[in-house]
């Protein structure tokens, strides 16, 4: 895939993005999708917005996918995340990485997944269903 | 004196009550910076705080320098 680490405002298309990563000489792909989830830590959420320090996000998501790629055996990677808007059920990150065999793809994925939440600047703004919001991780409630 | 610009996201925007702001500092480090504005701005405590300087992560002791632009980064929540 031409850019590993990108963001964007609208839509994801995983179908599409799959097939960014397609290589006849690779057996497995295994893509994450994070979705917008109807609740968290036991209140119900309506919707959500992410907003990234955008320039950095892309620095270090892009070094995130590279790691990837150097640690594991395995041949393509990418990662999109969205900003701005979300409703409930709609693809907030996706992660895909394709591979000659799939111990590596996956080990790869998850690796990808876990170290963008952890590093990458995004923040998510949770709305809930009683109208309050709120950062998540901040704690300032 | 440095003039520096300062960029806030998320819970720090809000509460600062604007995306970013210029202005003359004579704080020695990030540090010294972040305590500057948080005084100003009545910022909430963080369970974690990252400091980027032109668009590097970098430590807290990091001098700031006349023409630097500075992120105090909230914790992260992507995915």
């Amino acid at each position: 895939m031409p850019a590993q680490f990108t963001l964007s405002r609208a839509r994801l298309d995983p179908a599409a993005l799959g097939c960014l990563l397609a290589d006849d000489s690779c057996g497995a792909l295994v893509a994450f999708e994070g979705r917008v989830r109807n609740h968290n830590e036991g209140r119900p959420v309506v919707r959500l917005e992410y907003e990234g320090y955008e320039a950095l996000a892309v620095k270090e998501g892009t070094k995130v996918v590279n790691e990837a790629l150097a640690r594991f055996r395995i041949e393509h990677a990418g990662c999109v995340h969205r900003l701005g808007p979300l409703a409930l059920g709609e693809v907030a990150v996706w992660a895909g990485v394709s591979a000659h065999h799939r111990d590596e793809a996956f080990a790869a994925c998850r690796y990808i997944i876990d170290e963008v939440k952890a590093r990458v600047p995004i923040w998510k703004k949770e709305f809930y269903a009683d109208g309050d919001s709120g950062w998540v991780n901040c704690n300032i409630r | 004196m440095a003039r520096v610009r300062v960029e806030y996201f998320a819970v720090l925007r809000e509460r600062a009550g604007c995306r970013e702001e210029e202005l003359d500092t004579q704080a020695g480090s990030a540090r010294a910076l972040f305590a500057e504005l948080e005084a100003r701005h009545g910022f909430p405590r963080l369970p974690s705080l990252q400091v980027a300087i032109n668009e590097e992560f970098r430590d807290w002791d990091s001098p700031v320098s006349d023409g630097d632009t500075i992120v105090f980064i909230p914790p992260v929540a992507g995915g």
